[in-house]
C-alpha cells in the first residue's frame, strides 16, 4: 500500500468536506438537494481568478515563500467567497424563493438542475472550456517522510480547510445565528414560534454555503486546475459524502467528504484514476441500502 | 426542395425519438411523481446495450483489446436495451425509494454519471471517447443518405413512437395508472386501499426507463454511431424541458413539448451559427444551453401546467 494515495485522498477529502458543508446546510435548512452547489465551486474559482488577475497588475504576481500564490490570490479569496454567496442569494431571489413559496420541494430540485446547467454554460461562454491556472510556476513536491510527497500549496490547502472546519463548528455551536440555523433545520415551525426569522436564516445559509463552496473551489483550482466543469464533476462525490455523513450534520459532511475522498484515492491503484465517479456512486448506493441515515444523521 | 424535405424528415425523426423518452419521463414524473435526473443515463444504457448486442463482432471500437458486438438482429438489440434500462432503474428505485424524494434524484444522477464514465473509459467494451460505430440499421438494404432513407427513418421512428405511446397510454389509463395517480395525491389513502407504494413506484421507474432505453436504441440504430458525448446532462434537461413545457401528465403534451423544445433548440443553433463568427462556435453552443435553461425556469414559474395540461380526471358518475 503506497501512502502517497492516502495523502492525495486526504487532500481531495478536505475539499469534498468543505464543499459538502454548504450542500448539507441547504439540504437540511432549505430542504432540497441543490444541484447548483457543484457550480458554486466553479464560480468561486473563476471569480478568484479574475480578481487575482486584476490585482497582480498592481501587486506583482510572484508567490510568497514556498507557495505558488501571493497577495493577489489571498485578497481575491474573500472577494470570491462574497461573490459566490451573492450569486447564491440572487438565484434564491430569482428562482428558489418563488418556488419554495409554492411548496413543491421536488420542483426546486428541478429548477436547481436547470440553473446549474445555465451557470456552467455561462462560465464556459465567458471563459472558454480551456483549463486555467492561478500560477504557471512549477512547484516541487517536498518529501514528508513515509515516502509521501506534497507541494507546499497542497499542505496549505489541507491546513486551511481544517481551520475553516473548526471556525464553522464554532460559528454553528457558539453564535446566535448558528443556533438559529440548527433550530430551523430541526423544526421550522417551532423555530418560528421561538422568534427566529426564517428569511434571515435562509440568507445566512446561502452566504455560508456559497462562501464555503467558493473556498473549496479556489483550493481545487490551486491544487488541480480551473475548468468550467470542475465543480459539476465533483457533485456526485459531494452528494455521496453528505449522505454518508448524514444529511444535515456538519461534522458528518466533513467526515463523509474525507471518507469519500480517501476511498476514491485508495481505489485508484486497483482500478485506475478514471473510475473515481463510479467509486462514489457505489459508495452512495451502499450507504443508501445499509444505513440511509448516514453516520451522524437522524432517522427521517 | 428535396433538401428541405430531407431536413424536415430528419427534424421530425429527432422530435419523435425525443418524444419516446419524454413519454417515459411522463410515466415517472407525470403519473408517479418520481424525480429522475438521470434521463441521459437511461437513454445511454439503451443506446450502448443495443449497440453492443447488434454490432458485428469484427467492427465497433478500433484499437487492441476491444470486445466488439454480438451481431444479433436489430430488434433483439432494441428489446435488450428496453430490459437493461428498466432493470437499472429498478435497482436505483430499490435503493432510494424508501427515502425522501431527493434521494431518488441523487441516485439517478449517479447512474447518469456512472454510465458516462463507463462509456468514456471502458475502451475495450464501449470504444471509450471514440464511441461505437457501424451500428446496424433496421433496414440495412437501404443505402444511407438521400430522401428515401430519411423518410424511411421517419417511418420507423413513427412506428416505434406510436407503439410506445399505445403501450404506455393503455397501461397508464388502466388500473396501474389509477393507482399511481392515487398514490401521488394521497399516499396514506392509496395504501389503505391496498396499493403498495414502494412496489408501484419501482414499477413506474422501470416502465419509464424502458421507454428511455428504447429511445436510445432507436437513435443509435438510425445514426449508426454513438459516443459518450451524446449522453450528457443537457439531454436530461432537454427531455425535462419537453415534458414541463408540453404539460406534465399528458402524453399528447409530451409530443407538443418535444416538438417545441427541439424546434427551439434547432432554431437557436442556426441563429447563433448565423450571427456569431465561427471563432465563437463553442460560445454559441453554451448560449444555446442557457436559452433552454431560461425557458424551463420561466415555464416553471409562469406556466407550471404546460402548453397542453391533462384534462381533469373524474369518475364518470360526476361528469
Amino acid at each position: 500500500m503506497n501512502p502517497q494515495f492516502l495523502a492525495d485522498g486526504i487532500l481531495t477529502g478536505a475539499l469534498l468536506g468543505l464543499g459538502g458543508v454548504g450542500l448539507t446546510l441547504a439540504y437540511s435548512i432549505l430542504r432540497f438537494a441543490n444541484f447548483v452547489h457543484g457550480d458554486f465551486l466553479t464560480v468561486g474559482a473563476y471569480a478568484a481568478l479574475v480578481v487575482a488577475g486584476a490585482l497582480s497588475q498592481f501587486l506583482g504576481g510572484s508567490g510568497i515563500g514556498p507557495f505558488s500564490f501571493g497577495w493577489p490570490l489571498i485578497i481575491a479569496l474573500p472577494v470570491a467567497m462574497a461573490a459566490t454567496g451573492a450569486l447564491a442569494l440572487l438565484l434564491d431571489w430569482l428562482l428558489f424563493r418563488r418556488l419554495r413559496r409554492r411548496g413543491e420541494e421536488i420542483v426546486l430540485v428541478m429548477a436547481s438542475f436547470g440553473a446549474s446547467l445555465a451557470v456552467r454554460s455561462l462560465i464556459e461562454f465567458a471563459f472558454t472550456p480551456e483549463p486555467k491556472y492561478y500560477s504557471h510556476d512549477l512547484q516541487i513536491a517536498m518529501p514528508l517522510g513515509f515516502s509521501v510527497r506534497a507541494t507546499p500549496d497542497q499542505l496549505a490547502v489541507v491546513v486551511l480547510a481544517g481551520v475553516a472546519g473548526i471556525a464553522l463548528h464554532i460559528l454553528l455551536t457558539r453564535t446566535a445565528m448558528g443556533r438559529a440555523m440548527r433550530a430551523v433545520a430541526e423544526n421550522p415551525a417551532l423555530a418560528r414560534v421561538a422568534g427566529i426569522d426564517p428569511a434571515r436564516v435562509v440568507r445566512a445559509t446561502w452566504w455560508l454555503g456559497g462562501g464555503l463552496a467558493a473556498l473549496a473551489g479556489v483550493f481545487l483550482g490551486l491544487t488541480v486546475q480551473i475548468r468550467p466543469y470542475m465543480g459539476f464533476d465533483l457533485l456526485l462525490p459531494l452528494f455521496a459524502g453528505v449522505i454518508l455523513g448524514g444529511v444535515g450534520s456538519v461534522p458528518g459532511a466533513l467526515a463523509g467528504g474525507m471518507i469519500v475522498g480517501v476511498a476514491e484515492a485508495l481505489a485508484v491503484p486497483f482500478i485506475g484514476a478514471a473510475w473515481r465517479g463510479g467509486v462514489a456512486f457505489l459508495l452512495l448506493l451502499a450507504v443508501l441500502l445499509v444505513r440511509p441515515q448516514g453516520l451522524f444523521g437522524m432517522e427521517r | 426542395m428535396t433538401g428541405t424535405l430531407s431536413y424536415l424528415a430528419f427534424f421530425l425523426t429527432e422530435v419523435l425519438v425525443n418524444f419516446i423518452a419524454v413519454l417515459g419521463l411522463n410515466v415517472q414524473w407525470g403519473f408517479a411523481g418520481l424525480f429522475n435526473v438521470g434521463v441521459a443515463g437511461f437513454v445511454g444504457i439503451g443506446a450502448y446495450v443495443s449497440a453492443l448486442l447488434t454490432v458485428p463482432p469484427w467492427h465497433g471500437a478500433p484499437g487492441p483489446g476491444h470486445v466488439g458486438g454480438l451481431g444479433l438482429p436489430v430488434l433483439v438489440g432494441w428489446a435488450g436495451a428496453v430490459l437493461a434500462s428498466a432493470a437499472s432503474a429498478a435497482v436505483v428505485g430499490v435503493a432510494t425509494l424508501r427515502l425522501r424524494a431527493d434521494y431518488l434524484a441523487i441516485g439517478t444522477f449517479g447512474i447518469a454519471v456512472a454510465l458516462h464514465e463507463l462509456a468514456a473509459n471502458a475502451q475495450g467494451l464501449t470504444g471509450g471517447p471514440f464511441g461505437i460505430a457501424f451500428i446496424p440499421h433496421l433496414l440495412a438494404a437501404v443505402p444511407p443518405g438521400g430522401l428515401a432513407r430519411g423518410l424511411l427513418d421517419l417511418a420507423i421512428t413513427a412506428l416505434a413512437a406510436g407503439a410506445a405511446w399505445l403501450v404506455i397510454d393503455r397501461i397508464t389509463a388502466g388500473p396501474f395508472g389509477r393507482a399511481l395517480r392515487a398514490l401521488a395525491q394521497d399516499e396514506a389513502a392509496a395504501a389503505s386501499l391496498g396499493c403498495d407504494p414502494r412496489r408501484l413506484r419501482i414499477q413506474a421507474m422501470a416502465l419509464g426507463a424502458a421507454a428511455m432505453g428504447l429511445a436510445g436504441a432507436v437513435q443509435a440504430s438510425l445514426i449508426g454511431y454513438i459516443a459518450p458525448g451524446n449522453f450528457v446532462p443537457i439531454l436530461t434537461f432537454q427531455v425535462w424541458a419537453m415534458l414541463v413545457v408540453g404539460g406534465v401528465g399528458s402524453h399528447r403534451g409530451a409530443l407538443f413539448g418535444a416538438f417545441a423544445i427541439w424546434g427551439l433548440w434547432s432554431a437557436a443553433g442556426s441563429l447563433f451559427a448565423a450571427i456569431l463568427p465561427p471563432s465563437m462556435a463553442t460560445g454559441g453552443a453554451s448560449l444555446r444551453i442557457v436559452a433552454i435553461g431560461v425557458t424551463i425556469a420561466i415555464s416553471l414559474l409562469w406556466r407550471p401546467r404546460g402548453l397542453s395540461p391533462p384534462g381533469r380526471i373524474v369518475s364518470r358518475f360526476l361528469r
